[in-house]
């Protein structure tokens, strides 16, 4: 079945894209990432052009993390402080992203940038996950030391003016978690992802944020910067495909749904370790096409 | 119906004809619009018409017919990519001011058959023959080899072709075509020409324009995303809101 998209100027089987949505929904649904990391380069390899594949994805992490925030927000696991704070940092980062956005369209490098910064990022990821899954496992034993880490990062206790986060314990200055809302920010814009995966561990290991209310502040705080991106896409980039988010937005909100049955009857290290292959599967195939000759090497630009 | 209009349009005009020393063209198109839906894959249209003689006759060596449909022209960058320090990335680039978005000819035998190169680029018959107009400042073998690459490109997309035998005449008088677009082509308005070609020389011509149309919902969106760009934004956050929240109601039913 074919739908025309209107954005995008061109047809896609609405099929393949609900599927697409759906597989990345039942991840989103296991694991509670927002699985635009996924999507992005998924689109790109199906041929929508990676402009909007960015854009459109962004609104489709919206719709993946409401559901999850809604829930962490009914249990209290949302420090609304914390997530407002990391929201002002990462609207300046869209922003500035969109700005930078701009500036390699008009040179011709976004596409290499996208890619590079993908290969880097899904390389990481899949590398973490690699190891937690065999960990756990039992494939790889691991001699952790018993010396407690301290409880704040150095650099982020020597900041100035200290507030206080109540819900999350700590007292400790807002340019640390508007640092990171601003790095997330600009990631959203340039990727097309919610950045919960960059968000989580800085939040753990830089903040120090109590396990308990890490994932709920990082939802909430990607559902307002997606959203706020979102719109930035659509007043600069203008490249926003509604008809394409909502073929995503339908395939994910079913998928979720079966991710979060799946979660509970299968063995989640074993689910761990498949999603570890799959990101880094993509992250090579990323990698691939930065290092072989592409299939085009010509490529036509509108003025 | 329209080819009974057709003849119609022949009837009416054959006195007209008998005067003129020359042959003449009554080209017509299966259709003036085309819309582009939700399920838009593609159209393809029947160009045909007749050849009106001036003795009514056709003569004993017929004419040959060459049908070009061009869409708007477009100013464009080609970068080409070229690897460096390992990694494959754009580097150089070339500008043509006038690259039709769409070019399509058909005719009845080769091009190069039916007339000289110099009458070829004259009416820019065959997607060598395009007047692409290259920004002026590059070296010639550079614009050509930025040229290569953009008909490459768009000959592979199905955005410009080439169809030598693609036009059939019958009794030498009808003349029929079909010529394809595909799902990625702008709007705007498309022209269709139709030439009579005799003995290595443009004897007639004749054009028809096309209009090439979103309509219903996908032109008001496409519309809705340029003029009205915050409240677009604001729908597709809505959208997405929406959605998520129905699925959050549906998690809470089924846990």
């Amino acid at each position: 079945m074919h739908i025309y998209l209107p954005i995008a100027g061109e047809s896609v089987n609405a099929i393949v894209i609900i599927a697409l949505g759906f597989v990345v929904g039942v991840l989103s649904g296991m694991f509670g990432i927002g699985g635009g990391f996924l999507t992005t380069p998924l689109l790109i390899f199906y041929g929508i052009p990676p402009t909007v594949a960015v854009a459109s994805a962004t609104t489709q992490i919206t719709g993946a993390s409401v559901s999850g925030a809604m829930v962490h927000m009914r249990r209290g696991g949302v420090d609304l402080k914390m997530a407002g704070v990391m929201t002002v940092g990462g609207l300046f980062g869209s922003i500035v992203g969109a700005a930078v956005f701009r500036m390699l369209q008009t040179s011709g490098q976004i596409d290499v940038v996208i890619s590079f910064l993908y290969v880097l990022i899904l390389g990481w990821i899949g590398v973490i996950m690699l190891k937690d899954a065999l960990i756990a496992l039992g494939v790889v034993t691991t001699t952790t030391a018993g010396k407690e880490p301290p409880r704040h990062n150095r650099w982020v206790a020597s900041l100035p003016l200290r507030w206080r986060f109540y819900s999350s314990g700590l007292y400790l200055s807002p340019v640390a978690p508007l640092a990171i809302g601003f790095g997330a920010g600009v990631l959203t814009v340039l990727l097309g992802i919610g950045g919960g995966f960059i968000i989580v561990p800085a939040m753990i290991y830089l903040l120090g944020m109590p396990a308990r209310i890490v994932i709920g502040t990082s939802l909430a705080m990607v559902l307002a910067v997606s959203a706020a991106t979102t719109m930035v896409h659509a007043l600069t980039t203008r490249s926003v495909d509604i008809v394409l988010a909502a073929l995503l937005l339908v395939g994910g909100v079913i998928g979720a749904q079966y991710g979060a049955i799946l979660a509970l009857r299968i063995k989640p290290d074993m689910l761990r370790l498949a999603l570890a292959i799959v990101i880094l599967l993509v992250g090579f195939r990323m990698l691939l096409g930065l290092a072989w000759q592409p299939d085009e090497i010509f490529s036509i630009e509108y003025l | 119906m329209r080819a009974r209009r057709a003849s119609a349009l022949i009837a009416i005009a054959a006195p007209l004809l008998v005067a003129a020393e020359k042959p003449t063209l009554v080209p017509d198109i299966s259709a003036r619009q085309v819309q582009i839906r939700y399920s838009f894959s593609g159209a393809q249209l029947l160009l045909f018409g007749a050849i009106a003689y001036p003795d009514g006759r056709p003569p004993s060596r017929p004419p040959d017919i060459a049908v070009v449909l061009r869409g708007p022209v477009q100013p464009i960058l080609v970068r080409e990519k070229q690897k460096i320090a390992g990694v494959w990335m754009n580097a150089d680039s070339s500008r043509f001011r006038s690259a039709p978005s769409f070019y399509a000819v058909a005719s009845s035998r080769p091009i190069a058959e039916l007339v000289d190169e110099r009458a070829a680029s004259i009416y820019e018959l065959g997607i060598h023959n395009l007047q692409l107009s290259p920004g002026g400042g590059s070296l010639p073998e550079k614009e050509r080899h930025f040229e290569a690459g953009l008909l490459d490109l768009r000959s592979r997309a199905g955005l410009y072709v080439e169809d030598p035998h693609g036009v059939e005449i019958t009794d030498g008088i009808l003349y029929r075509t079909v010529i394809t677009i595909p799902s990625q082509v702008p709007v705007g308005t498309y022209t269709a020409e139709t030439f009579l070609i005799d003995r290595g020389r443009v004897v007639a011509a004749a054009t028809r324009d096309i209009q090439i149309d979103k309509t219903g919902i996908e032109r008001d969106v496409w519309l809705a995303s340029r003029r009205h760009r915050f409240l677009y934004g604001l729908a597709c956050i809505t959208l997405s809101l929406g959605l998520g929240w129905i699925a959050a109601a549906g998690f809470r039913r089924r846990g």
